[in-house]
């Protein structure tokens, strides 16, 4: 009997597909939006439904597609819309980077699985799980990426497809879902830390805006948030004895 | 439905270009140990990304100025940044978010 207990606890503390897909709720406001909005600028920039349809399944990236758009609006030859792509998405190799070591056990064709999807909302999702020390199970990172995958897809071309008359979506305030999410995420990292290092943490946002308001004074803001992150998480290691 | 022979070529070099390092990390990470001050500096990232990322939606970057400020976006951070702590609770603040966003646009 005692076993049996044992063994049903340790079931359901594994998170499986559906609670995956349920954590993933929070974040389908701002996917759908920004989504919408995304379909709607591929749109008027002259993209078919189908390629607006491909450019969010292929390249699956918020703020790459709509800088691809604008390049292709530009006139911008290949290379620099594809060396800029690179760029706009590297800070996905930091994302990355901080996900992978909790996903060692699984096997290569998974874990390549898990970095194609992911993304700066399910990063968040999950390294907020992984900050509050709960367990992260392949099945349940997978319904997240998936159901975020598949929203965004339908989003991107829904958008496209009723481009024309939807009006701007700013105007709802829905394109801020996004910072909400984002504030959100950073207060519940901020939670889950020591109290005693809270304000070694509040320095380091500190470190961020400062570094973010003068970056952006001389690069593109992509560039400012690799680099404010780079350098303020090397302060932070530098710092915190 | 048309589909642009370069476009589908552009599409296809940005996806590579997406691809490779939201994979390699998952890739390369299985076989090597990180040594312990690489996962120390990881541990800051969630913090520092979330941080600039915020600071992204309310910075300008136009060719007048060096920099302005959406006070619109940081007027409506505020309210959304209290119920954040209020509530620890990420539906509520996204949701308080919005209409907070729709609130300032329709008030400024």
């Amino acid at each position: 009997m005692n076993v049996l207990a044992t063994q049903i606890n340790k079931e359901e503390s594994i998170p499986t597909f559906s609670q995956g897909v349920k954590d993933c709720v929070p974040t389908l406001i701002g996917y759908v939006s920004i989504g919408i909005a995304m379909g709607i600028v591929g749109a008027s920039s002259n993209l078919s439904i189908l390629e607006v349809a491909l450019l969010s399944i292929l390249v699956y990236a918020g703020a790459a597609q709509f800088i691809i758009c604008a390049l292709l609006v530009a006139g911008s030859p290949f290379s620099v819309i594809v060396f800029t792509t690179f760029i706009v998405n590297l800070r996905h190799f930091l994302l990355s980077m901080t996900l992978a070591p909790h996903f060692t056990k699984y096997s290569l064709m998974k874990n390549i699985g898990f970095g194609t999807l992911l993304t700066d909302e399910s990063f968040g999702v999950a390294a907020n799980k992984i900050a509050k020390r709960e367990t992260i199970s392949d099945r349940w990172m997978n319904g997240l990426n998936l159901t975020a995958y598949t929203f965004w897809i339908l989003s991107c071309t829904l958008g496209a497809v009723f481009g024309k008359w939807i009006s701007n979506p700013e105007v709802l305030g829905l394109d801020f879902s996004l910072t909400a999410m984002f504030l959100a995420l950073l207060v519940l990292q901020l939670e889950s830390m020591e109290k005693s290092k809270l304000k070694f943490y509040l320095s380091l946002i500190v470190y961020v805006i400062l570094s973010m308001l003068v970056l952006c004074m001389f690069v593109p803001s992509y560039i400012a948030i690799l680099l404010s992150t780079i350098i303020v998480a090397t302060i932070g290691t530098v710092k915190d004895k | 439905m048309s589909l642009d022979i370069s476009i589908l070529l552009i599409i296809l070099g940005g996806a590579i270009v997406t691809f490779l390092p939201r994979v390699i990390p998952f890739m390369v990470i299985r076989n090597i140990g990180l040594p312990k001050i690489v996962i120390k500096w990881l541990s800051f990232i969630p913090i520092c990304i979330f941080a600039a990322l915020i600071v992204d939606s309310f910075i300008i970057q136009d060719e007048t100025s060096l920099l302005s400020i959406d006070w619109r976006v940081l007027t409506a951070i505020i309210p959304t940044l209290i119920i954040a702590l209020w509530t620890k609770s990420l539906s509520i603040t996204v949701i308080v978010g919005v209409i907070s966003m729709a609130t300032v646009r329709f008030l400024f």
